[in-house]
């Protein structure tokens, strides 16, 4: 097996007072999706938001390519080739969804094939092309958001619940984009509360609980095991 | 799985009133001014009038533009930015002094060399003394805004200071260049030269700077960092280094602002940028914190403002800007042009 692309040693986080991450051992091996589960407030966000540099470890390592980027600061480790996702999408809503896209081309132009190539996967990006990001529907801001880290070919990307909130049918687009960005040979690591999405595309899980992963292992294997989805995440039967 | 429906909303017919809404700042000037034509019995006057005010506003712009975007930017309230004002008006004025032989000659070409000689030296100035101050005194204190006012205040008093042990205690009247001495006659109406260049100065300050900010990556980055600075960094951009130069930059101008001011005003002071902050603020707050273009429309509506109240109702002048600035954050409480801040 080769070496994993991200690898987390024991990483404490605090914000403010409050110990948020407590020993989170993680490892992402490359060219698969890394599913991030859990309930809500266990610590998913703050992993990704530790990794990306917008939290600092109080303690612990983040690895990532062989490179310790704990220290680094964000915009290094971005640059160190780790596309970010968040939560909230962070779009720029006063730019338009063509400035957006060029603001996240960060090493020159755009590229015109990769462009071409996203609008095949989120034809509403070419649509409202000239629209201020503002002014898209939530689906459509979460697509401009993904299609935002994919611009550029990146080692790893950290995806934070893409999925929230959208209809059905925009879950079936986003699913499908991961889908293609992973079979480009990307790495993903993806946090998901829905369980039928993880099933879809995770190839590994990592389940967290109280700040730190309780369980890790292959994804069918949780998808598999109700009394294991039961025990760690609290869900029932009738979630899927 | 089936793919998601791509199709364009459907939209209702918007009213005039929601079409409007966009505009409604630009329009509220155009509206002052026509309020001032009907106030003001003679047509003359109130041309000469709104010049004086355009004037005094792009003046104003061209001061508070820079501390728009440093607190846009970097959530940095900075109360020494009058600093840079009265230094680039000294520096400024001394490049004029020097240059005598050639701002005292009846010569346009010359005067303009001197005015840009003395605008290009003041703005190098208040730039260098722009990376100090950010250095020195605000990167110890960023994210602390009660630290920050109670610091840049300090550093602005010692600024002052330190003007008045190079310049002396005294207040310094400066003659304009020959050639923008005097007013040329419009329409029946005395039009002063100086006013007119500062007019023309500040529309090419205010277009250069909407180009950069539209038109080019660097200026994409730094709106994107005024909306959300977490996210310009994890796309990989060193917000850090672009907040310094728009802090560099933001100084410059306000030097050049300076160096407008002084010349309008034909008198400089330690204390002269102290002064202008508090029409600085109300434009910076009016406009909506962040926001260039909201900066210069508040910056036209003050001068506007400042100008016909003083010439219709002498008494009022003092109060006009401040009733104009409750009145706009009663009507917009983020100020015209609110900028969006992620959360």
């Amino acid at each position: 097996m080769s070496d994993p692309i991200l690898k987390l040693d024991g990483v404490f986080t605090n914000i403010a007072q409050y110990h948020i991450l407590q020993g989170v051992e993680l490892t992402v091996p490359r060219g698969e999706v890394t599913m991030l589960l859990g309930r809500n407030g266990v610590g998913k966000t703050t992993t990704l938001r530790t990794i990306i540099g917008h939290w600092r470890a109080h303690q612990g390592s983040v690895t990532f390519d062989g490179q310790n980027i704990t220290k680094l600061p964000t915009p290094a480790i971005a640059r160190a080739g780790i596309g970010f996702v968040p939560e909230d999408m962070g779009i720029f809503a006063d730019l338009t969804v063509e400035e957006n896209m060029i603001l996240a081309a960060v090493s020159g132009a755009i590229d015109d094939a990769r462009l071409q190539w996203l609008f095949t996967v989120f034809p509403a990006l070419e649509t409202f092309w000239k629209k201020d990001a503002g002014t898209l529907s939530g689906g459509q801001k979460q697509m401009l958001s993904i299609a935002r880290a994919m611009i550029e070919e990146r080692a790893l990307y950290l995806i934070d619940e893409p999925t929230k909130g959208l209809a059905p049918a925009i879950i079936t687009t986003m699913a499908r984009a991961i889908k293609e960005l992973k079979d480009q040979g990307a790495s993903i690591l993806l946090v998901e509360q829905n369980f039928a999405v993880a099933k879809a595309l995770g190839d590994t899980a990592n389940v967290m609980d109280d700040g730190r992963v309780v369980w890790s292992g292959p994804m069918s294997e949780l998808a598999t095991n109700a009394d294991l989805q039961e025990r760690l995440m609290g869900l029932s039967m009738e979630a899927h | 799985m089936s793919a998601a429906p791509e199709h364009a909303p459907t939209m209702a017919k918007m009213s005039l009133t929601e079409r409007l809404a966009p505009h409604a700042p630009i329009l509220l000037v155009i509206a002052l001014i026509l309020a001032g034509l009907v106030a003001i019995p003679a047509t003359s006057s109130w041309l000469t009038l709104t010049v004086s005010g355009l004037a005094m506003g792009m003046m104003i712009f061209i001061m508070a533009s820079g501390l728009t975007l440093v607190f846009g930017l970097m959530d940095v309230i900075n109360f020494g930015h009058g600093a840079f004002v009265s230094v680039g008006a000294f520096v400024g004025v001394s490049f004029l002094l020097l240059l005598e032989h050639m701002t005292g000659a009846p010569n346009l070409l010359w005067n303009l060399t001197a005015l840009m000689v003395a605008i290009v030296g003041a703005m190098a100035a208040t730039g260098v003394m722009g990376w100090a101050f950010e250095r020195v005194i605000v990167k110890p204190v960023y994210g602390h805004h009660l630290k920050q006012i109670l610091v840049t205040m300090g550093g602005l008093i010692v600024v002052e200071q330190l003007i008045i042990v190079l310049w002396g205690p005294e207040e310094i009247y400066i003659t304009r260049p020959e050639a923008l001495k005097g007013a040329i006659t419009f329409a029946g109406a005395a039009l002063e030269k100086y006013r007119l260049v500062a007019v023309g100065i500040g529309l090419v300050v205010f277009l250069a700077m909407r180009w950069t900010l539209r038109r080019t990556k660097i200026g994409l980055i730094v709106r994107a960092g005024v909306e959300n600075g977490e996210m310009v960094q994890a796309l990989g951009y060193n917000l850090r280094m672009v907040f310094i130069g728009v802090f560099v930059a933001g100084s410059a101008l306000a030097g050049l602002g300076g160096v407008l001011w002084g010349l309008y005003q034909e008198v400089i002071t330690a204390h002269m940028g102290n002064q202008t902050m508090i029409l600085v603020f109300i434009v910076v707050i009016i406009g909506g914190l962040g926001s260039v273009e909201g900066c210069f429309i508040g910056a036209l509506m003050v001068g506007l403002m400042q100008n016909y109240v003083a010439f219709l109702e002498p008494k009022a002048a003092l109060i006009s800007n401040i009733a104009l600035m409750v009145a706009i954050l009663m009507w917009r409480p983020t100020g015209m042009i609110p900028v969006v801040k992620a959360k």
